[in-house]
């Protein structure tokens, strides 16, 4: 056979081979992404709506979802708001990358010696589980009503999430791309970083989403606790919301704490969804 | 790894080291009564640049032998001589990183040599341009076929630059048609590096295309029962009558290993059968 003809059968082949890529336009997916939230968010402001019309409770302990969003409209005016919003989401962000550091250098260490994960596995999962309330009484008791009472509990929340999703992917390493990076020279410490580190991703970036979950919940939790003077917060207007009776106050607050942790954890979905499709792990859907 | 071969030298080798030389070889899994020999007094030698295929039905420990020569895994008696320096194995799967580009999963076999970027990406695209698939570099694994896959961890193996490429049946996963044109490229590929191949498949018909020799494996134990030297002129094709007659002689032989097994002793396992791809 002429290597031409042959050259040629190949390349016909693979032609064949290739699906050609087909990826619905910009304007098409982000309306079947919109269209559902929208549905859902009208058909909770109606059933709300509904629960307030049948009067079990007053209005001005159980405010309707008019009041409340012209409340949320009016407190998205004012500079307080934003005051406290930065407030928080610095926190969020500090302790949140805080727990992902943590999270790396014990999932990391973990994984990887084995008399430490004998040692310490379990105890990460039985961390993970526990309610990280529980953890203000001490943190405050160590730390006094600070931030750092604050960060302590963020962490301690987040962090065995970030780890376990870091050991979880390093198990589940395929052991042929293990047997394959063996055979062109990697080992010990190379293969860790060149094939053990990247084959670990997806399911490192499912621990931090859930670590996210963990340390929202986690802070919170804190800013109601631990209320600092002229430090203004998320938690903290909640806390004072209550105080003061200020239903559609609480719940305009209540909203926004919802609204961050849909966007962050949207966020995760967009990586992770990015990171599928360049491995080809997603589904295609005809 | 490289151990003395001084004055065993000899067999096929007519006085050459040879690339490859397994002696009185066994490797046995578990221990006590629940142990399986796998691999049983196995002799082989591979001399550079000859093509071995290593045939053998299920069980015959043949992916086996082929770790232990990689150096996966450590036989439990004899002795295995090779430069596990100058090594690659190809997988029966592609094996590719699916996080790199076709382009780096090849440039990671010359990461592990040290050599710096700019270099590792034009070898690369040599490597690529060697399989035909010259313009692929930057898609991802799963963006091509599963024969372009292979191809690619054929470039990455090949990219090694080794002098020894073992082959655990790498395209038995693929179409007829396609494999056949991997076959020649194969070919093609070890006249040109003057490579010793070692390639493992169970399909008689392919090992009497490709091989110089044809090494016959029984199952359970695997053991050498019989070396097939292969003396058709090349290039050959799978469909020709002269490859038929060939394979259909070690078929034979294949069957009557077959047969001393099991509880069903008159039918040959699908795979073995010459007819069956």
């Amino acid at each position: 056979m002429a290597a031409d003809t042959h050259a040629r059968q190949i390349a016909g082949l693979d032609a064949l081979e290739l699906a050609p890529a087909r990826r619905a336009g910009l304007l098409t997916r982000a309306w079947a992404g919109t269209w559902p939230v929208a549905l859902a968010v009208a058909l909770v402001l109606a059933a709300w709506q509904l629960v307030v019309l049948a009067g079990w409770w007053p209005e001005y302990v159980f405010a309707g979802p008019v009041t409340t969003l012209t409340e949320l409209g009016h407190r998205l005016g004012e500079a307080e708001f934003y005051q406290a919003l930065t407030v928080t989401m610095r926190r969020a962000v500090v302790g949140f990358a805080l727990a992902i550091a943590v999270g790396l250098v014990v999932g990391a260490l973990v994984s990887r010696i084995r008399p430490l994960r004998r040692a310490v596995g379990s105890l990460i999962t039985g961390l993970q589980t526990m309610p990280s309330i529980a953890w203000f009484p001490l943190a405050i008791l160590l730390f006094g009503l600070s931030e750092s009472a604050i960060l302590f509990v963020v962490v301690l929340g987040a962090a065995p999430s970030v780890a376990n999703g870091l050991i979880t992917g390093v198990d589940y390493t395929p052991p042929i791309l293990l047997r394959a990076g063996h055979m062109l020279g990697f080992r010990r410490l190379t293969l860790y970083r060149h094939v053990i580190l990247p084959a670990s991703l997806p399911s490192f970036l499912a621990g931090l989403k859930q670590g996210w979950a963990f340390a929202w919940r986690s802070l919170m939790a804190g800013e109601l606790l631990v209320i600092i003077a002229n430090r203004p917060s998320l938690g903290e207007q909640l806390h004072f919301a209550r105080e003061l009776a200020d239903s559609p106050g609480l719940l305009a607050t209540m909203i926004v704490i919802l609204v961050i942790g849909i966007l962050v954890d949207r966020l995760f979905g967009l990586a992770d969804n990015a990171l599928r499709r360049r491995w080809g792990l997603h589904q295609v859907t005809a | 790894m490289t151990a003395p071969l001084t004055e065993q030298a000899g067999g096929r080798t007519d006085g050459q080291q040879p690339a490859v030389r397994l002696q009185a070889v066994s490797k046995t899994y578990g221990q006590g009564k629940a142990s399986l020999l796998a691999l049983d007094n196995v002799a082989l030698d591979v001399a550079p640049g000859e093509f071995v295929c290593l045939l053998g039905a299920s069980g015959c420990g043949k992916s086996t032998l082929l770790s232990l020569v990689a150096g996966l895994d450590a036989p439990s008696a004899g002795r295995i001589d090779v430069d596990r320096r100058r090594i690659a194995l190809m997988f029966q799967e592609p094996a590719l990183f699916p996080w790199l580009t076709v382009s780096a999963n090849v440039e990671m076999a010359l990461r592990a040599k040290g050599l710096g970027k700019r270099e590792r990406r034009d070898r690369a695209a040599e490597y690529l341009e060697i399989v035909h698939l010259g313009g692929f570099g930057r898609k991802r694994p799963h963006e091509l076929s599963g024969g372009m896959r292979q191809r690619v961890s054929l470039a990455r193996a090949l990219a090694q630059d080794a002098d020894v490429l073992l082959m655990d049946e790498p395209f038995g996963a693929l179409d007829a048609m396609t494999r056949d044109l991997l076959h020649d490229e194969l070919e093609r590929i070890w006249r040109e590096r003057d490579l010793a191949v070692l390639f493992v498949t169970h399909n008689v018909r392919e090992a009497v295309r490709l091989g110089d020799r044809v090494v016959l494996l029984s199952s359970r134990p695997g053991r050498v029962v019989e070396d097939f030297p292969v003396t058709l002129p090349r290039p050959r094709r799978t469909d020709s009558a002269e490859v038929a007659e060939q394979a259909g002689e070690i078929t034979q032989r294949l069957r009557q290993e077959v047969m001393r097994h099991g509880a069903a002793p008159n039918r040959v396992p699908r795979e073995a059968a010459p007819d069956a791809r």
